[in-house]
C-alpha cells in the first residue's frame, strides 16, 4: 500500500492559477461588449486573433526553453495578456499590428524574463507601448463613437483592405488635448465639442469605462483582486484632477471625465492589478496604484500623449520592488516592521 | 459603573491578522462518546514524547512493570517522566519508529502487556491546597505531564515561573481550531468538572489575575458544558469565532487579551500562561487521583475509518492497533496523518505509537485529501499575505527561500513563521510554501550551527598555533642560553689539552658519508634488481660498522678530552690510560681504514685489533667512571650545591614517581581494576607537578649565574643509563667482531678462529651486561633516569623496556616445540593440498574428456572431496597453531607482532633522525650538544638494535616468517 | 592678464580649501574597517584543513591578501570562491579542488579504537586539537570539534582512521527543498505492517 507523504497542510483550496486567470477574462466581457457596441466588431476580431497569436507564441517559446508546454498553457496567463492587449488596441487595428504587439508581449516581455511570475513589467503594456512608439498613427486612430462600422467593414479593416481614414475620428481625450495644445481652449469652444459631453463624461467612452468598472467589481466580489489597487488608482487620478479643475475648469478636465475616459477603468481594475508586476503588500499596493493614477493625470494634463495608462503602469512596475521594501507590514511580535533593504 | 465599563472592555474579543476557514469535518467524529481504546499486545514508549531532553530509563529489559510505575525519569530541567500505561514486561529498550516527519527511529521502551492491568499503589491528594506549590510542581513533573495540545512542552516548566513573574492571565486553550479534531470537544462535553478542577489547581499554582477559557463557537455543547461546570467560580468562558488558526498559542492570547508575545519570547514574558484543556484534565488526574499520564483522548477520523470517534488510548499504542480497532480498510486510505490536516505530519509507518501529543489520527481516502497538484509559478497574488496570522509576506519568503537567499528571508522574519499552513492552503499555484519555509529554517539553523563550529575551530586552531610557537620560542631560547654557556666555558678551558677531536670528527663524517652513499647505492640496486645486491648490502653493513666505530671514537675522544682537565691521582691516572688506549685504538682504526681502502688482506685483522683496543679503552673508561663516582667530592662538583641541582633532583624524583604511577595505572587498566581511573588521575597530577618543576628548573637555569655547566662526568650517575650504554657498546663491539671474524673466515685468514673466540667472549660479555641491565631495571623503582642537563628534554622516549622482557618471557622450549609442529603441519597441509589439486585436476580432466565411467567419476569426486576435507583440516590446524603462536606472543609481550614491528620501525626512524641531527650540528653546534647528541644516538642505536632483535627473534621463534 | 591671474589664484585657493576639507574629513571620519585579512578569514570555512597548502585558514587568508589565488579551498566550495571574488574584486576563478568532489558532504574522523596503537601521530596532525589520547593509549576523536579536514588520516601508521559521513539525527534533520515548479510536492511511501 502506498500512502502520500507530504508536508503539511494536507488540504488546499480547490482553485488554481488557471481559474484565477479565467475569472479575470470573464470579467472583461462587459467591457468587450460595450466596445463592440460603440466601435464595431474590430475589437472582438482582434481579441480572438490575439488569443491565437498568444497561444502559438507561448507554445513555441516554451518549447524553445524546454519547458512543459501543456502545463504552462493551462494557466491561461498568455490568453489573459492577449485579451488585455487587444482590448487596449484601437478597433481599427490591422492583423499585423496585433501580431507584433502580442508576440512581443509574450516572447520578450514575459518569457524572456523567465515566464509567468518572473516578468517585472506588465507584458500587455510592454506590447502596447512598443506599438504606440513604433506605429503612432495606427495606434491613435479610433472610430468616432456611435459610428460603429459593420462586421464586414471591421473585417476589411482587420485585413487592411479598407483604409482607416474614412472611418476614424478623435477620442474625447484627443479632442481635449488638441484644444489645449492649439492654445485655443476656452469655455465656449469646449462646449461646442459634443464628444466631450456624454451623459457623465466623454461620449461613448463613458459606457466603455462603466462596463469595465462593472467587471472590476465582479473581480473584487470574487476576491480575485483586492480593492487596494483600483481605489488607489482612481483616487490618485481623481484627486489631483479635482483640485486642478476647481482652480481652472477650462484648462483642466473634471475628475469624472478623467476616470471615465480612455483606459482609466481598464487600467484600474485589469492592468494595474496584474499581481506579478505590482507591489505586494497592501499599503504598498495603495501607494503603487495611487502613483499610477497621479502619473496618468500628469501625463494627460501636461504630457505629449493623450492617454498614459501604459506608460504609468510600466514606470510604477519599475518601482514596485522598491515600494515593497518600504511597505513591509509589521510582523506579529515585532515592534516595528523591517523596512528598507537592510536589516 | 467603572467596574461594568472595565468588564465590558475586558470581555472584548480581539482579532488577529489573516486566518482561513477550511472545511471543518468535525461532525465525522464528534457524534459519539469517548470510547476505550484497544489494549495492544505491545506498547512502544519513546523516551522523547515531549520537547526537551529524553527521559532516562529506569527499567531493564525483562523487568515486570505495573500500571502507573515510572519507567523513565525526567533528565534535566526540560523533561518529563514516562510511566507504564498498563502492567506487563519490558521486552526491549531500543530504536523504534517514532512520531517524527523524518520517519527516523529513536530509543523507545517496549512493554509486552499481560492484560491484567495491575495498578501500582496510587496516592492521590483530595485537597491539593495541602501541598505547597513546589510539591505540586514536582507531582506534575513526575506524573510526566507535557502539553497535550500538540507541542508537548513539559508542563512543570510552564507552571513554575518563580516569584518574580506575575501572571496576569491564565489562558486555557479549548479552541481546537484544526479541522477534523474533536478530542478536546468531547473531553469538555463529558468531563467538564474534572477539567475545571484541573484549572483550579493551575490557578492555585500560578495565582493569575484572570482565568480565561477560549472556545470556538462551533462547539456549542462544549461551551454550555464548561459554562455549567464553572458556574460560580472566577473562570471566564470566552467564545471566539471559528477561524483557523485561533488555537495557536500566540493567536489565542491575542484574541483574548489583545497582547502580542514578542518575537522570540514566551507568553510568560507578557504575563500570560497558556495551557491546553487536555493538560488541565491530566493535571487533575495526576494530583487528585494520583494517576500519572498514561493515556489520552485521541480522535480517530477520516473517511477511511468505519467507526470514527474519540478513544481513550494508552500511550504507546501503535497506530496500527488503533486503526484496526476503529475499522480501517487499508486499501481504502490514501494518507495517514498524525495531528490535524493543517499542521500534522504524514506517517511513514503504522507502527508509530500514540504519544502524549497525539490528538488526532486521520486515515483519509484519496478523494478526501487528494494528492496535491503540481507546483505552479507564483503569480504574487498576495492571497497568502492576506491569510498569514503572523502578518508576514509569504510570497517574498518563498522567493528568497527558493533562491537560498537566507539573509533576505530572515530580513522578512522567516523565523516568526508558525508553519500554520494557511498560506499554502490558499495558494492558487499550490506551492508547498510551508515546506519551503521549513527547508529555509533548517538551513538557517544549520548555518548558525556551522558558524558556531567554525568559530570554535578557529579558536582552537589559534590556541594550538600559539602553543606551538611558544614551545618553539622556548626551545630556541634554551639553545641560545646553552650556546652562551658553552662559549664561556670554551674561553675558560681553552688551554685544556684537547685530543685531536677535529680529525676524529672529520673521520667520522667521512665514514658516515661513505655509509650513506652505500645505502643509497644499495637501495638503487634493490630498485633495479641488480645482481650484486648482496655484495652491496654487505658493503653497507661494513661501512656502517666503520661509521659507528668512528662515531664512537669521536665520542670517546670527547669524553676523554674535557674529563682529563681536572685530573688528579687515580682518576687522573686512569684518564691518562684511557687517553692512551683511545689513541691507540684510533691509530688502529686509521690503519684498518687505510688497509681497507687499499684492499689489503689484513684489514680485517687490523680492525679486529682496533676493536680489541676499543674494548680495552672501554674497560678503562668504565673503571674511570667508577673511580670518579667513588672519589670524594672533587672540586668540579663542589659548586653543585645550588638550587638548580636541588631542582633537578626533585624533577628526577617526581618524574620517576610519575612514571611509576603511569605504569601502575596502565597495569590497573589492563587488569580492569576499578581504581584505574584514580591511578591515572594521580599520574596526571604527578605529571603536572613534574612539568611545573621542569619549568622551574629551566627558569632557575636561565637565572643561574653563568657558572660553567657541571661537568658531565660529575652528573649524578645513573646505573641504568650506564648499563644501557655499556650494553650498547659491548653489543656493537660484538657485532663488529663477528663481522670481522666472518670476513676473516671468508678470506681464509689465519686468525679467524681467534677472532671467533674474541666474538664469543664479547657476546658473553654483552649477555652479561644485558642480564644486569634487566635486573637493574626490574629492581629499579624508576625505570628511567633523569636526563643529563645538556640533553634536550624532548628526546623521543624509547620504546625499550618491554621487548627484551618479552623475549625472555617466551619459553624457548614451547617455542621450539611449536616450531616443529608448525613445520610438520605445513608439510601435511602442503601435501594434502597437492593431492587434492591433483585429484581435482584428474576429475576435471575426466569430466571434460567424458571417457571415464560415471561410477569412477563419482569415486573420484568422493576422493577429491575427501582430500579437500583433509587439506582443510590441515589448514585449519595450521591456522589455529599460527593463531596460538600469535596469541602466545601477545600474552607474553602484551603486544602483537604488528606492534613489535612498529616499535622496531619507530626506533629505526628515531635513530635515523638523530643521526641526521648529529650530522647537521656537527659543525655548528657546541661540543656539549654534540656530546649529548652522540650519547643519545648511542642509546637510540642500542634501542633500535634491541627492537630489531626482539622482532626478529619473536618472528623466528614462532616460525611465522611466512 | 590680471583676470587670468585672478582666475588662477581663485582656483588655487579653492583647491587648497577643498583639499584641506577632504584631508580633515578623511582623518576625522576615518573608518576603522576590518583589515582585509580578517574579512577573508571570516569567509573561509575554518576547517583548518591545510588543503590550500597553508597551515590553517588564517595563514591562507594572509596569503590571499598578498596575492595568492583564492580558489584553493575545497571545503569552502565554489561559494567561498565566489564570495572571495566579490570581496576582493578579482577575476572569477573556479575551485581548484583536484578531485575532491565529495567535499560538501560533511564528515568527521572516526578512530577504530581497537586498532589504534597510540602513536600520537594523528594528535600532532590535528589542526584543532580534536583528538585526545596519550602515547601507547588509544586515541579518540571529539566529534563535536572535528572539522572533517582528514589531515589525521594520512599520518596514521595502522590506517585505523576513517572519515565517516555525518548522519542526520532527529535534532539536525530538516525538510528538503521542494522539487520545484511543475513537480508534485509529495512522494509515495510504501507502508508495510498495516
Amino acid at each position: 500500500m502506498a500512502l502520500i507523504s507530504s508536508t503539511s497542510p494536507h488540504t488546499t483550496v480547490s482553485n488554481n492559477t488557471g481559474a484565477f486567470m479565467r475569472q479575470v477574462i470573464y470579467a472583461t466581457l462587459p467591457g468587450l461588449a460595450v466596445l463592440t457596441w460603440q466601435f464595431g466588431w474590430g475589437t472582438v476580431i482582434n481579441v480572438l486573433w490575439a488569443v491565437v497569436v498568444a497561444l502559438v507564441s507561448e507554445a513555441l517559446i516554451l518549447k524553445a526553453r524546454g519547458r512543459p508546454v501543456a502545463f504552462y498553457l493551462k494557466d491561461y496567463s498568455a490568453v489573459l495578456t492577449a485579451v488585455l492587449l487587444a482590448l487596449a488596441l484601437p478597433p481599427t487595428s490591422p492583423w499585423w499590428l496585433t501580431l507584433i504587439g502580442v508576440s512581443f508581449a509574450i516572447i520578450v516581455a514575459k518569457q524572456l524574463y523567465g515566464g509567468l511570475g518572473m516578468n517585472p513589467f506588465n507584458p500587455a503594456m510592454v506590447g502596447y507601448v512598443l506599438l504606440l512608439i513604433s506605429f503612432p498613427v495606427a495606434m491613435t486612430q479610433w472610430i468616432a463613437p456611435g459610428e460603429a462600422p459593420s462586421l464586414v467593414q471591421s473585417w476589411q479593416l482587420f485585413t487592411g483592405q479598407l483604409p482607416v481614414d474614412g472611418l476614424s475620428g478623435a477620442t474625447p481625450l484627443d479632442t481635449f488635448r488638441t484644444l489645449h495644445s492649439s492654445g485655443a481652449g476656452n469655455e465656449s469652444e469646449l462646449a461646442s465639442h459634443g464628444i466631450l459631453h456624454g451623459q457623465f463624461a466623454g461620449l461613448g467612452w463613458e459606457w466603455v469605462n462603466l462596463a469595465f468598472l462593472l467587471g472590476g467589481l465582479y473581480l473584487i466580489s470574487r476576491k480575485i483582486i483586492t480593492w487596494h489597487i483600483p481605489v488607489g488608482f482612481l483616487a490618485g487620478l481623481a484627486l489631483p484632477a479635482l483640485v486642478a479643475w476647481l482652480i481652472d475648469p477650462v484648462r483642466f478636465a473634471d475628475p469624472m471625465f478623467q476616470i471615465l475616459s480612455g483606459g482609466a477603468m481598464l487600467g484600474a481594475f485589469f492592468i494595474a492589478t496584474d499581481p506579478v508586476s505590482a507591489a505586494t503588500s497592501r499599503s504598498g499596493r495603495l501607494i503603487y496604484a495611487a502613483l499610477i493614477g497621479v502619473l496618468i493625470w500628469v501625463i494627460r494634463s501636461f504630457g505629449g500623449y493623450p492617454d498614459a495608462v501604459a506608460f504609468s503602469v510600466l514606470l510604477l512596475n519599475l518601482c514596485a520592488p522598491f515600494i515593497d521594501y518600504y511597505t513591509q507590514p509589521r510582523t506579529y511580535g515585532h515592534d516595528k516592521p523591517n523596512r528598507g533593504t537592510q536589516s | 459603573m467603572i467596574r461594568t465599563l472595565f468588564r465590558s472592555r475586558s470581555r472584548k474579543i480581539y482579532d488577529f491578522h489573516g486566518g482561513i476557514h477550511p472545511p471543518e469535518r468535525k461532525d465525522l467524529s464528534n457524534g459519539t462518546a469517548i470510547a476505550a481504546g484497544p489494549l495492544p499486545s505491545q506498547l512502544i514508549l519513546p523516551l522523547n514524547m515531549h520537547i526537551g531532553a529524553p527521559a532516562k530509563p529506569l527499567v531493564e529489559p525483562g523487568e515486570r512493570v505495573l500500571k502507573g510505575q515510572m519507567i523513565a525519569e525526567p533528565s534535566g530541567a526540560v523533561s518529563a517522566a514516562i510511566h507504564a500505561p498498563t502492567s506487563g514486561t519490558v521486552s526491549a529498550i531500543g530504536p523504534r519508529a517514532i512520531q517524527h516527519p523524518s520517519g527516523m527511529d529513536a530509543i523507545c521502551i517496549v512493554i509486552d502487556t499481560d492484560g491484567k492491568d495491575e495498578w501500582i499503589e496510587r496516592a492521590g491528594v483530595a485537597d491539593y491546597t495541602e501541598l505547597s506549590p513546589g510539591e505540586l510542581v514536582d507531582t506534575i513533573r513526575h506524573a510526566g505531564i507535557a502539553g497535550m495540545g500538540g507541542a508537548g512542552f513539559p508542563t512543570s516548566i510552564k507552571v513554575n515561573l518563580g516569584d518574580h513573574q506575575r501572571v496576569e492571565e491564565l489562558v486555557i486553550n479549548a479552541v481546537e481550531c484544526e479541522p477534523y479534531i474533536t478530542a478536546d470537544d468531547r473531553l469538555m462535553r463529558e468531563r467538564a468538572a474534572e477539567i475545571i478542577a484541573g484549572i483550579h489547581i493551575l490557578q492555585y499554582l500560578l495565582n493569575p489575575r484572570r482565568t480565561l477559557i477560549g472556545i470556538e463557537d462551533n462547539k456549542p455543547d462544549a461551551i454550555s458544558a464548561i459554562k455549567r461546570a464553572c458556574k460560580g467560580c472566577d473562570i471566564e468562558v470566552r467564545v471566539v469565532p471559528t477561524k483557523y488558526p485561533s488555537g495557536g498559542e500566540k493567536q489565542l492570547i491575542q484574541l483574548l487579551t489583545g497582547k502580542e508575545v514578542k518575537s522570540g519570547q514566551l507568553p510568560a514574558q507578557v504575563g500570560v500562561v497558556c495551557q491546553n484543556v487536555g493538560t488541565a484534565y491530566a493535571i487533575k488526574r495526576a494530583v487528585i487521583d494520583g494517576e500519572p499520564l498514561l493515556s489520552r483522548v485521541t480522535t480517530l477520523t477520516g473517511e477511511g475509518v468505519r467507526q470514527p470517534g474519540n478513544f481513550e488510548v494508552l500511550l504507546g499504542t501503535p497506530i496500527r492497533d488503533l486503526l484496526v480497532h476503529g475499522g480501517v480498510d487499508p486499501d481504502n486510505i490514501g494518507r495517514l496523518v498524525m495531528g490535524g490536516p493543517m499542521m500534522g505530519f504524514t506517517l511513514h509507518n503504522p507502527a508509530v505509537p500514540v504519544v502524549k501529543t497525539t490528538n488526532c489520527i486521520i486515515a483519509a481516502t484519496l478523494e478526501e485529501l487528494p494528492e496535491p497538484p503540481p507546483e505552479q509559478p507564483c503569480i504574487r497574488c498576495g492571497s497568502c499575505a492576506d491569510v498569514c496570522p503572523a502578518n508576514l509576506l509569504p510570497q517574498q519568503l518563498y522567493w528568497h527561500a527558493k533562491n537560498d537567499d537566507l539573509e533576505k528571508a530572515q530580513h522578512h522574519n522567516l523565523m516568526d513563521c508558525i508553519e500554520c499552513g494557511a498560506c499554502a492552503y490558499v495558494c492558487p499555484s499550490h506551492i508547498p510554501l510551508v515546506q519551503y519555509y521549513r527547508y529555509a529554517k533548517a538551513e538557517v539553523r544549520q548555518q548558525a550551527a556551522d558558524q558556531v563550529k567554525a568559530d570554535k575551530a578557529r579558536q582552537r586552531f589559534e590556541a594550538r598555533q600559539a602553543r606551538i610557537d611558544a614551545e618553539k620560542a622556548e626551545k630556541e631560547a634554551r639553545r641560545q642560553a646553552r650556546l652562551e654557556a658553552n662559549r664561556k666555558k670554551k674561553t675558560e678551558t681553552a688551554s685544556a689539552p684537547t685530543v685531536d677531536t677535529a680529525a676524529l670528527k672529520q673521520a667520522s663524517l667521512e665514514a658516515s658519508k661513505a655509509y650513506k652513499a652505500a645505502v643509497k647505492a644499495a637501495k638503487a640496486a634493490e630498485a633495479d634488481n641488480a645482481d650484486n645486491l648482496d655484495a652491496l648490502k654487505a658493503d653497507v653493513d661494513r661501512l656502517k660498522a666503520i661509521a659507528d666505530k668512528a662515531k664512537a671514537a669521536v665520542r670517546d675522544a670527547k669524553e676523554a678530552g674535557p674529563a682529563a682537565a681536572p685530573a688528579e691521582d687515580i682518576v687522573g691516572k686512569l684518564k691518562k690510560q684511557v687517553g692512551d688506549a683511545s689513541s691507540a685504538y684510533k691509530t688502529a682504526v686509521k690503519a684498518a681504514k687505510d688497509a681497507e681502502a687499499n684492499g689489503d688482506d689484513n684489514a680485517a685483522e687490523l680492525r679486529a685489533k682496533a676493536d680489541e683496543l676499543k674494548a680495552a679503552a672501554d674497560k678503562l673508561k668504565a673503571e674511570l667512571r667508577d673511580a670518579k663516582a667513588n672519589a670524594p667530592a672533587t672540586p668540579a662538583t663542589a659548586p653543585q650545591v645550588d638550587p638548580v641541582a636541588d631542582l633537578k633532583k626533585q624533577v628526577g624524583d617526581v618524574s620517576s614517581a610519575y612514571k611509576a604511577a603511569v605504569k601502575a595505572a596502565k597495569e590497573a587498566e589492563e587488569n580492569g581494576a576499578d581504581n584505574a581511573a584514580e591511578l591515572r588521575s594521580q599520574a596526571d597530577e604527578l605529571k603536572a607537578k613534574a612539568d611545573q618543576l621542569k619549568a622551574d628548573l629551566r627558569d632557575a637555569k636561565a637565572n643561574a649565574p653563568a657558572t660553567p655547566a657541571p661537568a658531565p662526568a660529575a652528573a649524578p650517575a645513573d646505573p641504568l643509563a650506564d648499563l644501557k650504554k655499556k650494553v650498547g657498546e659491548v653489543s656493537s663491539a660484538y657485532k663488529a667482531a663477528v663481522k670481522a671474524a666472518k670476513e676473516a673466515d671468508e678470506n681464509g685468514a689465519d686468525n679467524a678462529a681467534e677472532l671467533c673466540a674474541e666474538a664469543d667472549r664479547l657476546k658473553a660479555e654483552a649477555d652479561h651486561w644485558k642480564a644486569e641491565l634487566r635486573e637493574a631495571k626490574a629492581s629499579a623503582p624508576a625505570p628511567a633516569a633523569p636526563k643529563t642537563p645538556p640533553a634536550p628534554t624532548d628526546t623521543p622516549k624509547a620504546p625499550e623496556t618491554e621487548a627484551p622482557q618479552a623475549l625472555t618471557a617466551v619459553d624457548p622450549e614451547v617455542a621450539a616445540k611449536r616450531q616443529k609442529r608448525l613445520k610438520a603441519l605445513k608439510t601435511a597441509y602442503n601435501m594434502a593440498h597437492k593431492q587434492y589439486k591433483e585429484a581435482h585436476a584428474a576429475l576435471e580432466r575426466g569430466e571434460r574428456n567424458g571417457d571415464i565411467p560415471a561410477e569412477e567419476l563419482n569415486a573420484m569426486q568422493q576422493k577429491v572431496d575427501k582430500l579437500k576435507g583433509k587439506a582443510d583440516v590441515a589448514r585449519d590446524a595450521l591456522d589455529a597453531l599460527v593463531e596460538e603462536a600469535k596469541a602466545d606472543i601477545r600474552a607474553h609481550t602484551g603486544k602483537d607482532l604488528k606492534t613489535l614491528k612498529l616499535e622496531a620501525a619507530r626506533a629505526e626512524s628515531a635513530l635515523a633522525d638523530k643521526q641526521r641531527e648529529l650530522e647537521q650540528q656537527r659543525d655548528s653546534a657546541s661540543e656539549d650538544t654534540l656530546e649529548a647528541l652522540s650519547s643519545e644516538l648511542q642509546a637510540l642505536e642500542a634501542e633500535a638494535q634491541i627492537a630489531r632483535k626482539a622482532l626478529k627473534q619473536a618472528v623466528e621463534e614462532q616460525g611465522l616468517q611466512d | 592678464m590680471t583676470a587670468v591671474l585672478i582666475a588662477v589664484a581663485a582656483l588655487l585657493a579653492l583647491a587648497a580649501v577643498f583639499g584641506a576639507v577632504l584631508g580633515f574629513a578623511s582623518e576625522k571620519f576615518k573608518v576603522e574597517g576590518d583589515p582585509i585579512v580578517d574579512q577573508i578569514d571570516s569567509l573561509l570555512p575554518q576547517t583548518q584543513c591545510g588543503q590550500c597548502g597553508h597551515p590553517g585558514c588564517r595563514p591562507y587568508a594572509e596569503a590571499i591578501a598578498e596575492g595568492e589565488e583564492h580558489n584553493r579551498c575545497p571545503p569552502g566550495g565554489q561559494d567561498t570562491v565566489d564570495a572571495l571574488t566579490d570581496l576582493l574584486g578579482r577575476d572569477e576563478l573556479t575551485l581548484d579542488d583536484e578531485g575532491a568532489e565529495d567535499a560538501d558532504i560533511p564528515k568527521v574522523a572516526y578512530i577504530r579504537e581497537d586498532e589504534c596503537i597510540g602513536c600520537t601521530k594523528c594528535i600532532q596532525a590535528c589542526p584543532v586539537d580534536a583528538i585526545v589520547g596519550a602515547a601507547k593509549l588509544m586515541h579518540t576523536v571529539i566529534v563535536d570539534e572535528c572539522t572533517g579536514c582528514d589531515l589525521c588520516v594520512e599520518p596514521c601508521p595502522v590506517d585505523c582512521i576513517d572519515m565517516v559521513e555525518v548522519q542526520p539525527t532527529l535534532q539536525t534533520w530538516g525538510w528538503n527543498r521542494p522539487a520545484g515548479i511543475g513537480q508534485r510536492p509529495d512522494s509515495r511511501i510504501e507502508v508495510v505492517n498495516l
